[in-house]
């Protein structure tokens, strides 16, 4: 649908929050708690953190949960008696002030999930989710969204995107059917404008390279030394890919207790050596460098064959944890020179 | 209320274990629900993933041809945690199956060709499979042989199968141990599947080769195919990352552009040189 243009007072945000926490949906938006800030579940706008740059994790687990049951089942002595979940009972959820990265990221997800063989599951959490952004009005030195075909008031993956022009006024841009549900059902708290420039409004994120010059760049870095030299710090820890909001690799592990159990999938990691290991002992990925050149290789290279999407959305947050300080900015533009 | 959660596994009752080999064993599976097996279809080359509730899943091929019906057949070595929970299961117990996933053996396209199948250990049954739907439509093809090399002479599965093979006109069998894992009563061939490949020398002319083995019989079968006059899209194999989810979402299997377990597990040689080197 072709975007409508609306404001939106920070009054009217917070009665909007009010009223659709009330409606029975889930509102999750940015929460500090002991000096850290995470998607939380919230039910009036008093609690959230407008002022952070970024979440540490991504708002990936309202629809891809670090852990999720897919099925349980229950063993008598003649029979075993599997239950599916039960996809109705997820609820509806809004997902508030995701920045425009975040809301970009459940693009490539959605692609992963839901090209071939649509995962049930995970759709029925998407269908559900609503996802209302705020555009960034700052950034820090590890944004690099623009890069990678972003920007600080992008509005793709958002349902409807609020970009702060004045200390009491959002400039509210609808941007799909979900959104317009949202607009539709709370059209007195909006009020008419005309389009509005959002760039004085926005940080800047210098453009340092392009996410098609990384794609291009990869056809011939297979085997370069470029891996070893990158990926030298590399602990193996897998941080970088639970906070990352495009990552969906998963595992599938049964939890028995007794006569009955779950089988759930929970989030895995290709930085992970365990992540490709034959159970012969032999692994296709032995090395860390092998692990790190999968993960650019896999979002720059495989991904955009596969899914027509690249994998990152140039949130930063990789290198935000990473406890070996590698700087995924640095080494993606260290390929685009090379 | 039609389950389109793609992770809920058909149920399927053990009806016949086989020990084939010291901790090797096959299963003859046959669908709980009436339904299930009716609209169950499969072609050769395919997977699934198996699983013992309480321990998780496993991948392996259907070892059976999609042209025995009425049931399917897995083969697998006690290796990890679900195949050893596997192993202590028996006749009349229940299993968990999805699938059939994956690609397959083109054997319309192999028609009025020789077949000769190289296999080694443990990888003779995704191979039965082809195999057994190959003679099972045996006027379409020409000379069909079968080598097929193991550790032991313990350690060859399907010895029942092999002797079936062995007796009929239409097939020519070589099979081999390695050196030392001979018996006094072996009357078959001794030495590594390339050695004894370059021993029989089978012509390549109008021949798709299918090989599948270990990774370290792989490395030396091709380049000795390659003397023998075989071509990139005439060699065939399967793959086998690990794999989870079995339809290219958990990722593991991932190689380049490709997902094992979607776009394979069944690759030419060609193809297999376009990819980066992580099977």
């Amino acid at each position: 649908m072709e975007i409508v243009n609306k404001l939106l007072d920070k009054s009217a945000l917070s009665a909007l929050i009010e009223r659709l926490s009330k409606s029975g949906k889930e509102v999750y938006a940015p929460v500090k708690e002991n000096g850290i800030t995470d998607f939380a579940k919230i039910d009036t706008i008093d609690t959230i953190d407008f002022d952070c740059i970024t979440t540490i994790q991504s708002a990936k687990s309202l629809v891809f949960p670090r852990v999720e049951n897919i099925l349980s089942y229950k063993k008598t002595s003649e029979d075993i008696v599997v239950k599916n979940v039960d996809i109705t009972a997820f609820p509806e959820v809004v997902a508030l002030g995701t920045r425009p990265c975040d809301a970009a990221g459940f693009i490539p997800l959605d692609a992963i999930f839901c090209t071939d063989n649509a995962d049930e599951i995970f759709n029925a959490r998407l269908k559900k989710l609503t996802i209302i952004s705020i555009s960034c009005k700052k950034a820090d030195e590890y944004c690099f969204c623009t890069s990678v075909n972003g920007n600080p008031g992008n509005t793709a993956g958002s349902d409807i995107l609020l970009t702060e022009i004045s200390d009491s006024t959002y400039f509210a841009e609808i941007v799909s059917e979900k959104g317009k549900a949202i607009f539709d059902a709370n059209t007195d708290l909006f009020k008419e404008t005309a389009a509005i420039d959002k760039t004085p409004h926005l940080a800047e994120v210098k453009q340092e390279f392009t996410a098609e010059a990384i794609n291009e760049k990869l056809n011939t870095l297979f085997e370069s030394d470029i891996w070893d030299k990158q990926s030298m710090r590399c602990v193996g820890c897998g941080a970088c890919a639970y906070v990352c909001p495009a990552c969906g690799c998963f595992d599938i592990q049964d939890e028995n207790k007794g006569n009955k159990g779950i089988r759930h999938r929970c989030w895995d990691s290709c930085g992970f050596g365990l992540f490709t290991l034959h159970t012969s002992g032999h692994n296709p990925r032995e090395k860390q460098s092998q692990r790190w050149r999968q993960r650019i290789f896999h979002k720059f290279s495989y991904q955009p064959v596969q899914q027509k999407q690249f994998g990152c959305v140039g949130c930063g947050r990789c290198s935000r944890a990473c406890p070996a300080d590698m700087n995924i900015a640095e080494h993606l533009k260290e390929i685009a020179v090379n | 209320m039609e389950n389109k959660n793609i992770y809920v596994p058909y149920k399927m009752k053990i009806e016949k274990v086989t020990e084939e080999a010291p901790f090797v064993k096959t299963f003859r599976l046959k669908f709980m629900n009436d339904e299930d097996a009716e609209k169950f279809d499969f072609r050769t080359g395919q997977f699934g993933e198996y699983s013992v509730y309480g321990e998780g899943e496993s991948t392996f091929c259907i070892a059976s041809a999609p042209t025995r019906k009425g049931y399917i057949e897995c083969t697998f070595r006690e290796a990890g945690r679900v195949t050893k929970a596997l192993a202590n299961l028996g006749e009349g117990d229940i299993i968990g199956f999805r699938g059939p996933y994956g690609n397959i053996f083109p054997i319309d396209e192999w028609k009025g060709k020789n077949l000769l199948f190289i296999a080694g250990g443990i990888a003779l049954p995704p191979m039965r499979s082809v195999i057994w739907n190959c003679l099972d439509l045996r006027e379409n093809f020409k000379d069909v042989t079968i080598l097929y090399g193991a550790r032991s002479v313990a350690d060859l599965v399907y010895k029942h199968e092999l002797k079936e093979w062995e007796e009929r006109p239409d097939v020519n069998l070589f099979t081999t141990v390695d050196p030392g894992g001979e018996t006094p009563e072996w009357d078959g061939k001794v030495g590594f599947v390339p050695t004894v490949l370059s021993e029989i020398a089978p012509s390549s002319e109008n021949t798709i080769a299918i090989v599948c083995g270990p990774p370290i019989m792989i490395k030396y079968t091709f380049p000795v195919l390659e003397k023998l006059g075989f071509t990139d899209e005439n060699i065939f194999t399967t793959l086998e990352n690990r794999m989870k989810c079995g339809f290219g979402k958990c990722g593991r299997c991932n190689v380049g552009k490709v997902f094992v377990c979607k776009d394979g597990p069944v690759f030419t040689l060609k193809q297999m040189k376009e990819l980066p080197a992580e099977y």
